[in-house]
């Protein structure tokens, strides 16, 4: 991808944002007095406020850049992720959770878990999710550095420590209500930032029935854009078109995915797990100033995240009906090519005879993916067009390319390389949503977007720190390090790991930069973690009879078993390794996501058995004066039958459900 | 918590509307950085819905300051 140049109006908006989130951390500081106030807001914040910072906390996470990707990848299909995947979880959490959470005065979601269980299910949570939060925000820091890298030749370096500094100090200064209120207005700013380029993009294509028109022509014969291998086609409705293709099958959907998968084991177990359990998005709520507020937030922010898809997903599409419209000139970015990829491909060039074509793409190959140990082949072939790489190889024989960067003509050198990454069919799908920003946006307007992808990644982190230094100060030195010091001690506590945990992030970033497959691993990890979680939450919150070993062995089991459900499942096309299937294969599944669909359920299933069984043959420990406030048999009902009907959760949360069904059936 | 969010969004969108409505005048004659743009002038026109955004901001900042007041009044 070839770097814009930034006009200095764009530089000034970026500037403006900067001195404002910095500027609301110093005006908050003179209200942080304890370690309340910092940690969790003192409990003071209107409903509207959290709920776009709960939306806005759970955006970072490279969701701008991902869900393009997506949309681009499977079309309409992707709005699963926002209406299966998180509007009936995030009503749920209003409806049912929140009481919970609030009502029981924990101050964070694994306090919640010691109250309810014992000290050890607290420690296993509350450890797993520190360990997490900090490489989520190590590994979106690494994408945004390497992102400013490629599009604005910025310094890696300096981009890394730049974003993370200017997060710090925000943080450090205004605690959570900080990171709270800047996450709001990074909601606008991503919002107003991006609604733009997709409206420019429609016009483009000529409005949505266009757009829709041409990704059928692709959905017939993907193998045009080097979507699908030659010869195979999808239904003509597999882009536009969220349900049909799921229920034919999963051959049929660009997905992979099969229909229990996709509303089981999406819809209920992972979502759920994420959005009930998840104490980075469930601290916004509990900082919200009254239970009615807290129950409010997930509403509020259902509304947002309900229409999103508008916003990022229909950039994809948008980008692979452009690609296959020949006239617009548009193609979906190709991958970066490595420098020593391209210095094979220089010496092709230079080479002479000049090499067979075959072999050619081999050394480039080699160079960009490195070679595979066992059989000293590339690990994976780039694709390219062969027509077009022969014209590159013939038209720079004879011209002043160089051997490396520093030598030959510098501007026939950048010809060559964008020559040669057109030549490239893969597709950089990571870069969609910027190859349009730049593509639409002149000098101010490419300002805008940038900043909103800025504060798009700051507001990820922002929420992954505050959520960290919570759990680190309350749930682990409080704990377990240091009991009954003064508030004053633990508010300083509190601000010291905010400094480390920005500083962990920052080594986390370089080490996913430097070991891609390492992170692979951790990432795999973190999914055995996650995926029994929720059952957990679900029997502790309902089931007054659940006890704590119940729930701990249960967990454990859960963990055990989706790493064992892995280490037996491969997805078509992977061979075993990081990727599943390392003891032996017992079962295929048509694509990643179904294999993670599917190992979630059966990690849930089997945690949600166990914990049941042992908790009916282990003694219970809690009383039920003990669980009052944290079960739900066993906690008064909440009345709000007195207010207004906008006010009251189960109401509004049955309201938007209508909506996310209606949504589904428009785009059936 | 002591500040109310929608001052900072409504001074930071105003000032952001009020550069770009600037700059969009400025090169409204300039055909050729539009081209990208579809012949739209974006600046100038998103420019007028980020001021009108924190415009609005600012005004709903402001009633709820002086409701703020009134009830600090009623208290005394």
């Amino acid at each position: 991808m070839q770097s814009v140049a930034l006009g200095f109006l764009d530089y000034a908006i970026l500037a403006i944002y900067v001195i404002f989130v910095i500027g609301i951390g110093f005006t908050l500081r003179r209200y942080m007095k304890s370690s309340s106030d910092f940690l969790t807001s003192g409990r003071s914040i209107p409903a509207w406020v959290t709920g776009l910072a709960f939306i806005s906390a759970n955006l970072g996470a490279l969701e701008l850049v991902g869900m393009a990707a997506s949309g681009a990848k499977y079309g309409i299909a992707t709005s699963h992720f926002y209406w299966v995947g998180a509007i009936p979880a995030m009503i749920f959490l209003a409806v049912f959770m929140m009481p919970f959470y609030y009502g029981s005065k924990a101050r964070s979601v694994p306090e919640y878990l010691k109250m309810r269980f014992d000290e050890r299910v607290r420690a296993l949570n509350s450890i797993a999710f520190a360990v997490m939060t900090v490489f989520a925000s190590g590994i979106s820091m690494n994408a945004l550095a390497k992102l400013l890298n490629q599009l604005l030749g910025w310094n890696y370096h300096a981009a890394l420590w730049i974003c993370s500094a200017v997060v710090l100090l925000y943080v450090l200064k205004g605690g959570l209500t900080s990171a709270i209120y800047t996450e709001v207005l990074q909601f606008f700013m991503i919002v107003l930032g991006f609604a733009p380029v997709v409206y420019l993009g429609l016009q483009d294509v000529g409005g949505w029935d266009a757009m829709t028109h041409a990704l059928k022509g692709v959905s017939v014969d993907p193998s045009a854009l080097h979507l699908k291998e030659a010869g195979t086609h999808y239904a003509a409705n597999a882009w536009t078109s969220a349900w049909q293709p799921l229920l034919a099958g999963p051959k049929n959907n660009p997905m992979g995915v099969d229909l229990f998968a996709m509303v089981f084991g999406l819809g209920f177990v992972l979502s759920f797990g994420y959005w009930c359990t998840n104490f980075l998005v469930v601290q916004r709520a509990m900082a919200a100033r009254n239970m009615g507020a807290a129950r409010r937030t997930p509403l509020i922010a259902a509304v947002p995240k309900m229409l999103f898809p508008a916003l990022v997903i229909v950039p994809g599409m948008l980008a692979v009906a452009l690609t296959s419209m020949s006239g617009k000139g548009y193609r979906i970015p190709p991958p970066a090519l490595e420098t020593s990829a391209i210095e094979a491909a220089v010496a092709a060039v230079k080479a002479s005879p000049q090499p067979a074509l075959a072999q050619v793409v081999d050394s480039i190959s080699a160079a960009q993916n490195g070679l595979d140990a066992k059989t000293g082949k590339p690990k994976k072939l780039v694709g390219f067009d062969q027509a077009k790489l022969s014209a590159v190889l013939a038209t720079y024989a004879a011209k002043p390319i160089g051997k490396s960067d520093a030598e030959g003509d510098k501007a026939v050198r950048s010809e060559f390389v964008g020559a040669l990454s057109n030549a490239v069919t893969d597709y950089d799908y990571d870069g969609v949503i910027f190859s349009l920003v730049k593509r639409y946006c002149p000098t101010g307007m490419l300002g805008l977007a940038l900043t909103a992808l800025l504060a798009s990644f700051m507001s990820g982190m922002a929420g992954n720190v505050t959520a960290f230094n919570t759990v680190w100060t309350y749930d682990l030195y409080q704990a377990y390090i240091a009991k009954n010091k003064s508030d004053q001690h633990y508010f300083w506590m509190g601000q010291a790991i905010t400094v480390v945990g920005i500083l962990l992030s920052i080594a986390c970033a370089y080490f996913a930069r430097n070991y891609n497959n390492a992170m692979d691993i951790i990432q795999l990890v973190f999914g055995f973690v996650n995926a029994p979680l929720f059952a957990t939450f679900l029997l502790g919150m309902f089931w007054a009879r659940c006890t704590g070993t119940g729930a701990f062995i249960g967990l454990f089991g859960g963990i055990g078993s989706s790493a064992i459900f892995h280490s037996l499942t491969i997805a078509a096309g992977n061979s075993p390794g990081v990727k599943g299937g390392y003891i032996s294969v017992v079962s295929t599944f048509p694509s990643e996501m179904a294999q993670n669909f599917w190992l979630a359920t059966f990690a849930f299933l089997i945690c949600l058995g166990l914990t049941l069984v042992i908790s009916l043959v282990t003694a219970r420990t809690k009383s039920d004066a003990e669980l009052t406030g944290l079960v739900y048999s066993l906690t008064p009902k909440l009345k709000d039958a007195h207010e207004a009907w906008y006010l009251r959760p189960a109401v509004v949360g049955i309201i938007l459900l209508v909506c996310c069904v209606i949504l589904n059936f428009i785009f059936w | 918590m002591g500040l109310d969010i929608r001052w900072p969004i409504g001074l930071m969108f105003s000032l952001i509307g009020v550069l770009l409505v600037g700059y969009g005048l400025i090169t409204s004659s300039d055909a050729e950085m539009y081209k990208r743009s579809l012949e739209i002038n974006v600046n100038l026109r998103w420019g007028l819905v980020l001021l009108v955004f924190g415009a609005t901001m600012l005004t709903l900042a402001w009633r709820g300051s002086k409701q703020d007041a009134a009830e600090a009044k009623k208290k005394v």
